[in-house]
C-alpha cells in the first residue's frame, strides 16, 4: 500500500491563561508525532481525553497548521491554509464529527445539505445535482422519501448518515472521523460502523477513526495508534495490539474495558488521573501512573522503538519485553 | 422482603405514554442493572419513583419503599426519602455540583439535612467521606471548588455526597458514561467496594453492558417503556431469551475473539407517540409473527428464575444470531 499521508515531527501547542498578572502557560497538545497513513486503510487513534487525538486529526486534514513538523500528501508538502491548492485539496479530505445535529444546518432539508458542497465546488452541473444527491442517499442507506426532511425529523443514526453522505459528495479519498458513533445508541452504532467499513471496501476510502471506544476500534480498524499526552505510545495492527498490548498504558487501557457478561477479569487499575497537558511529567509522561516505572522512566523520555511491524515507546520494553506480565493479563 | 417494589408504574407526558407498566423489585443490598437504549424509560422510571419528574408528568401505579407508598406522597415525606433513604447520582458530575460553593460546604449541607451533623463533626465526617471515595489529601482539598477537580474526581465527590445520608439504595444513572476508560474502571471499582462495605443496594442505569456486568447481580433490559427481560447477570448473558436482548448483545463488538462485522438491529427505536401495535419490538424483530403485531406479550416468570416478555423467545441464541457472514472478509 502506498503512503497517502505522512506526518513527521508534528507538534501543536496552545498558549493559555495569559492575563495581566499571570505568565502564559504553553500547552503542548501534540508532540513530535511521526505517522504514516496508507492508502485504503482505516487507522484508529485511541486515547483518553486530552491525549491530543482530535488535534492530531485536524492537523492531518491540514485545517490546523502545525506549530512544528511536516505533513506530506501523496509525497508533496501540504499547501498553506487558504491558498487555492489547499482549497482544491479540501475536496479530497473530509471530516465527520461526533454530534451530527451540530454539524447540520437545521433550517435546510437534508437533500439541500448533501447537495451544497457539490454546488460550492461546482463539480456537477446544476441539473445533475438532484440525481447525485439521491445516489449518495442510497449509498448511506437513507430512503428517497426522506430527502425533504429537516435534521430534527431524523433519528441520531440517520443524521449521522446525512453527515457521511455530505462528506462523500465530493468523492473524497481521505476521511477523518472524530468519535462518529459515540453519541449513538449501540444498535444504531453498529449500523454506522458497518457503513464506514463498506465505504472503505467499495470506495477504497482511507480513514482515520478517532475514538475512545476500544471495542469499536478493534473491530473496524486495520491499524491502531495509542496516544498518551500528545505522544504515540504504541502502534500496530488492531488485532495484535488488543490481544497482546506491550506498553503498560495500553495494557491498562485494554484491561479497563469490562466485557459484557463477565465484567472485569484480570485488570490493572491505574492510580490517579490522566495528567494535565499543561504540566507534563518529566521523562515518560506515563510514569506517575505506571506500576513498572522506576527512576530511569522519570528521567528519560522513551522513543518509539520498532519491533518487527509494531512500535512501542517504553524503556522497560527496550530492556526485555515483559512477556510474563502480558501473559498474566490474558490468562 | 424487597426494599423497593415498583408495581405497574405508568408515566405519560402531555398524553404521550412513555412507561407502560413497569414491575421491578430491588432487594436489600442487591445490585440491579437497568439497560436499554436512549428513550426506553430507564431514567424516567427512577425519576418518577422519587417524584423528580416535572409537574406535567402523569404518574400512576405504585412504588413502595419497605411498604411506604412514594407515588403521590407529600413533599415532606419525599424529602425524607430522597438523599436519606435513596440517593441518586447522574451522568455529568460537574453539572450536579454547585460551581460557586466549596465542595466541603456542599457535603456539609447533606450531612446537616440527613444526619443532623454540624460544625467540626460535620467537617470531620465530610473529610472521612472524601477519603472513602478516594480523593487524595482530602483534608486540604475539602475547601476547593468543583472546577479544581477533574471529571473523575467530581464523580467521586458526587458519590461522597450521595453516601452522606447513609442511603439504603443508591441510584446511579449512567455514572461512568462521561468518563475516560481508565477512570471508568476506577469508579466501577469504587462503587463495588462501597457496596461491599456498606451493604447498600444499588440500581445501575447504563447502556454499557460491560459496566453493568462488572457491578450488578441482576439486570433488567428495557425497550420502549417496558421491561422485556430480566435475569441474573450470568444467565442473562449466557442465555438471553428476548430477541431484543440478543440483538443488543450481538450489536456490541468484543475485545476478545475474532474480529467480525458488527450485527446491527435493523430499524430504529420507535417514537413513543406512534408505538407499533402489539409488541413494540416486532417491526425490528426477525422472529415476529402476525400475532406479535397484534397482541402485547406480558412479562412472564421463567423456570430459570428470569422473566421474559416475548411470544417467541430465542432458544439457542448463539446459533440463531451468528450467521457465517458475520466473519469479516479479510
Amino acid at each position: 500500500m502506498s503512503v497517502l499521508l505522512q506526518a513527521s515531527g508534528l507538534c501543536q501547542q496552545y498558549t493559555t491563561g495569559k492575563t495581566l498578572f499571570k505568565h502564559p502557560t504553553v500547552v503542548r497538545a501534540v508532540d513530535s508525532i511521526d505517522l504514516e497513513i496508507r492508502e485504503g486503510e482505516i487507522a484508529g487513534i485511541v486515547g483518553e481525553s486530552g491525549s491530543g487525538k482530535s488535534t492530531l486529526g485536524r492537523m492531518l486534514l491540514g485545517i490546523e497548521p502545525p506549530y512544528r513538523g511536516e505533513l506530506t500528501w501523496r509525497g508533496a508538502p501540504m499547501p498553506a491554509p487558504g491558498t487555492p491548492e489547499w482549497r482544491r485539496l479540501r475536496r479530497e479530505m473530509q471530516l465527520i464529527f461526533q454530534d451530527p445535529l451540530a454539524a447540520l444546518d437545521r433550517r435546510m432539508t437534508i437533500a439541500d445539505q448533501i447537495g451544497e458542497p457539490l454546488e460550492i465546488h461546482g463539480l456537477v452541473p446544476r441539473e445533475a445535482i438532484r440525481n447525485r444527491v439521491s445516489e449518495l442517499m442510497g449509498k448511506v442507506g437513507l430512503r428517497p422519501d426522506q430527502a425533504g426532511r429537516y435534521p430534527h425529523e431524523l433519528s441520531g443514526g440517520q443524521r449521522q448518515r446525512v453527515v457521511i453522505a455530505r462528506a462523500l459528495a465530493m468523492a473524497p479519498k481521505f476521511l477523518v472521523c472524530d468519535e462518529p458513533v459515540s453519541a449513538l445508541d449501540v444498535s444504531i452504532q453498529a449500523q454506522v460502523v458497518n457503513l464506514l467499513y463498506d465505504l472503505k471496501l467499495e470506495e477504497g476510502l482511507t480513514m482515520v477513526f478517532i475514538s475512545h471506544d476500544l471495542k469499536v476500534v478493534r473491530n473496524l480498524c486495520d491499524r491502531v495508534v495509542v496516544m498518551y499526552l500528545g505522544r504515540i505510545v504504541e502502534e500496530g495492527p488492531a488485532d495484535e495490539i488488543f490481544a497482546n498490548p506491550r506498553h503498560p498504558y495500553t495494557q491498562a487501557l485494554v484491561s479497563s474495558v469490562p466485557s459484557a457478561g463477565r465484567g472485569h477479569a484480570k485488570r490493572i487499575l491505574l492510580q490517579g488521573e490522566p495528567p494535565n497537558p499543561a504540566s507534563r511529567p518529566s521523562g515518560c509522561a506515563f510514569h506517575p501512573r505506571c506500576h513498572l516505572a522506576d527512576a530511569a522512566c522519570k528521567a528519560e523520555a522513551p522513543a518509539l522503538i520498532r519491533d518487527s511491524h509494531r512500535l512501542a515507546a517504553c524503556l522497560k520494553l527496550r530492556a526485555a519485553p515483559n512477556q510474563d506480565q502480558v501473559r498474566e493479563i490474558h490468562a | 422482603m424487597s426494599l423497593i417494589w415498583i408495581k405497574d408504574l405508568r408515566v405519560s407526558f402531555d398524553g404521550v405514554q412513555v412507561l407502560h407498566g413497569i414491575n421491578l423489585q430491588v432487594g436489600k443490598g442487591e445490585s440491579i442493572g437497568l439497560v436499554g437504549e436512549s428513550g426506553c424509560g430507564k431514567s424516567v422510571t427512577w425519576l418518577a419513583a422519587l417524584g423528580l419528574l416535572p409537574q406535567r408528568a402523569q404518574i400512576s401505579g405504585s412504588v413502595t419503599l419497605e411498604g411506604r407508598e412514594l407515588v403521590n406522597a407529600s413533599r415532606g415525606e419525599l424529602e425524607q426519602v430522597r438523599g436519606g433513604r435513596i440517593a441518586m447520582i447522574f451522568q455529568d458530575p460537574s453539572s450536579s455540583l454547585n460551581p460557586v460553593q466549596r465542595v466541603g460546604k456542599q457535603l456539609d449541607e447533606s450531612l446537616r439535612l440527613h444526619r443532623g451533623l454540624s460544625g467540626a463533626t460535620a467537617r470531620a465526617e465530610a473529610i472521612r467521606l472524601l477519603d472513602l471515595v478516594g480523593i487524595p489529601s482530602a483534608k486540604t482539598r475539602i475547601d476547593l471548588y468543583p472546577h479544581e477537580f477533574s471529571g473523575g474526581q467530581c464523580q467521586r465527590i458526587m458519590i461522597a455526597m450521595a453516601l452522606a445520608g447513609e442511603p439504603d439504595l443508591l441510584i446511579a444513572d449512567e455514572p461512568t458514561t462521561a468518563l475516560d476508560a481508565t477512570i471508568q474502571a476506577q469508579i466501577l471499582d469504587l462503587l463495588a467496594t462501597i457496596r461491599h462495605e456498606t451493604g447498600m443496594a444499588m440500581v445501575f442505569i447504563s447502556h454499557d453492558l460491560g459496566a453493568v456486568s462488572a457491578v450488578c447481580d441482576r439486570a433488567a433490559v428495557m425497550y420502549a417503556g417496558r421491561v422485556v427481560e430480566q435475569n441474573h447477570i450470568g444467565e442473562l448473558f449466557d442465555n438471553p431469551r428476548h430477541p431484543y436482548t440478543v440483538g443488543l448483545f450481538e450489536a456490541i463488538p468484543e475485545l476478545q475473539g475474532p474480529r467480525r462485522r458488527l450485527q446491527p438491529i435493523n430499524g430504529t427505536v420507535p417514537n413513543p407517540r406512534h408505538l407499533p401495535r402489539g409488541c413494540a419490538f416486532s417491526p425490528r424483530c426477525a422472529h415476529a409473527s402476525d400475532f406479535c403485531r397484534s397482541a402485547q406479550p406480558a412479562l412472564l416468570q421463567q423456570p430459570d428464575g428470569g422473566q421474559v416478555a416475548c411470544f417467541h423467545p430465542v432458544r439457542d441464541p448463539r446459533r440463531t444470531f451468528s450467521p457465517a457472514s458475520a466473519e469479516l472478509a479479510a
